[in-house]
């Protein structure tokens, strides 16, 4: 059965069933391998992506939830030759130890970042809580969530 | 025009009279004792009682100082900002003497005599004994002074008068202990007194009338709490495996039992203050509230499940995100429960369902607990509904109604006040 699924502004035609999770369509159909499976149950956060400007971890949502949703995944915020103000400000505070949980948490960043665009610390805790990191990292996630906040505010004050 | 001054007069006779009948008395500042100077059992024994309380969940913000305050509590007549209960001089308890804590309890009037909201609980406090009193009085002023001055609270405007609560507290408040039943046992009369004082479960779990006071006369029918629906506790409790006492026990203390599902919302911190507390008081508040609950039939544990598993988008829906945790009679805390068991599923309104399938369950600190993700990005309004009205149909009886405008509501509250 054919679905057509829109990931990053694009439209995708993918024939799976629809009970799949969107997790296995995007990496072995659609070859975006950000997404990472982690525990498979919705605990860890490591599949997060944004659907509708809202955060879901991807190994737990059936492509038949997806029809007519946007969906976006860390491959729709830049790229290595180009990359995003997120990217851009985990890659400055050198953020990522193992690397495993950070498209998860740019993902849930993200969603934040919409909604709040300059959150406090407090507000990035809360966002990012359903997320692990084993690695211990997360003091250089929140500097790297801050940053991008200043970043895309910095972006958006030299456009006026 | 006699007339007419007569009239005025009475007025103005009776709006002063009612000034002056309304006027506590001040109680004049305490020079602040240092904590040196309670007894370190004395403040242990108030650190159970205030677990028992639950005074953190009201008067602690998420992440903020500890009963520093400035939680906003919904109510239907406005937010009410939980105050600063810190032993701070100028923002916190810290100039209240033991007599001022104690008139707050029992009366409900702040040291410089205004009168407090009934958000907070004095209705039930008002049964404490002067001694636990005493001891949550040393056990507050032995915490860290934390300087966090409380917020406005924007409520419906005639009620910035606070001495309208006068007319609440003449009407609705009954001070003082209550006498021990003697035809009960000495567990039982101990479960009565902290169930319907200190721990004032009655606040959320009986419904309240127009003016925001219980319902005396259907204490337990079940009530609401923070957008949450507070389950009936007497006979007519959702649960499908009749409550026993060592049931609720275990719940009460682990905040899970697998024959009934997890504690969410605002009773999941609940549960984790009562793990602190004695297995016998918590043993004597589930024989209490186990009296009031009839047992009920068995039946409906083993009913046909006489629906189809495929077939329709909550179906679907349910065998590809609930089934692997909520399908295979894995045990709770970890696994999910068997919906055929779980209160939410069986409760008369869907609420509480609709809340925690969009919010989850988030890990908990320190303890096992269950947990769940959240589906509040993932699932369109339409979908959800289908998933819950099959999850209805499958595992309890009849269908819910009005769940489009449930699950629209339940969206709205989570945008407002976040996660649970």
């Amino acid at each position: 059965m054919s679905l057509i699924l829109n990931v990053n502004g694009t439209d995708h035609e993918v024939s799976a069933d629809p009970q799949t999770p969107l997790l296995y369509v995007l990496r072995n159909d659609l070859r975006l391998n950000a997404a990472k499976f982690g525990c498979g149950l919705g605990q860890c956060g490591s599949c997060t992506v944004v659907i509708d400007g809202k955060p879901a971890t991807s190994c737990t949502v059936p492509i038949l939830l997806l029809k007519g949703r946007r969906i976006t995944t860390l491959e729709g915020l830049g790229s290595m030759q180009s990359p995003g103000v997120l990217q851009r400000a985990f890659i400055d505070m050198q953020a990522a130890q193992c690397g495993y949980c950070i498209a998860g948490m740019m993902m849930r960043a993200h969603a934040l970042l919409t909604s709040v665009p300059d959150p406090s610390d407090a507000q990035i805790r809360t966002a990012l809580e359903p997320n692990l990191c084993r690695c211990g990292t997360h003091m250089r996630i929140i500097a790297a969530v801050r940053r991008a906040s200043q970043l895309s505010l910095e972006l958006q004050q030299a456009r006026r | 025009m006699r007339f007419w001054i007569i009239c005025l007069c009475i007025v103005v006779a009776g709006l002063a009279a009612f000034y002056l009948a309304t006027s506590p008395k001040r109680i004049p500042p305490m020079v602040s004792a240092s904590s040196d100077s309670f007894d370190a059992a004395l403040i242990s024994r108030g650190e159970a009682l205030a677990a028992i309380g639950n005074c953190d969940s009201c008067h602690t913000t998420r992440g903020g100082a500890r009963f520093a305050g400035g939680r906003g509590i919904p109510t239907p007549f406005g937010t009410i900002y939980s105050t600063n209960i810190t032993p701070d001089q100028d923002t916190g308890l810290g100039t209240w003497s033991e007599e001022a804590f104690q008139r707050a309890m029992r009366e409900g009037i702040a040291r410089d005599g205004h009168y407090l909201y009934p958000a907070f609980p004095y209705d039930h406090f008002t049964r404490l004994t002067a001694q636990d009193n005493q001891a949550l009085y040393a056990y507050l002023m032995s915490r860290p002074a934390v300087r966090d001055l409380a917020r406005d609270n924007p409520v419906w405007f005639p009620l910035k008068f606070r001495r309208l609560v006068a007319v609440w507290n003449w009407l609705f408040l009954k001070k003082g202990l209550q006498p021990e039943d003697p035809a009960q046992t000495a567990d039982w009369n101990r479960g009565a007194y902290l169930v319907n004082g200190l721990g004032h479960c009655g606040a959320c779990h009986t419904p309240r009338n127009l003016l925001g006071a219980e319902s005396t006369n259907r204490a337990f029918a079940g009530g609401r709490a923070e957008g949450w629906d507070a389950y009936a506790l007497d006979g007519t409790s959702p649960a499908p495996v009749a409550w026993t006492v060592d049931s609720l026990t275990a719940f009460l203390k682990t905040g899970w039992h697998a024959e009934h599902g997890d504690a969410r919302g605002p009773m999941a911190p609940v549960t984790e203050d009562l793990g602190r507390v004695a297995d016998s008081d918590v043993h004597a508040m589930a024989t209490y509230i186990g009296s009031n609950m009839r047992s009920r039939s068995v039946e409906r544990r083993h009913r046909p499940k006489a629906l189809s598993s495929t077939g329709s988008i909550g179906a679907e829906v349910f065998a590809a995100s609930c089934a692997d945790c909520h399908g295979g009679g894995e045990p709770l805390p970890f696994g999910g429960i068997d919906f055929a068991l779980s209160s939410a599923v069986n409760a008369p309104e869907p609420r509480n369902i609709i809340l925690v399938t969009l919010a989850g369950l988030p890990a908990a600190d320190g303890r096992a607990a269950g947990m769940m993700p959240g589906f509040e990005g993932a699932i369109s309004n339409e979908d959800l509904a289908a998933l819950l009205q099959y999850l209805r149909l499958r595992f309890s009886y009849e269908p819910w109604n009005n769940l489009g405008a449930s699950i629209k509501t339940a969206r709205r509250a989570l945008k407002e006040t976040g996660p649970p």
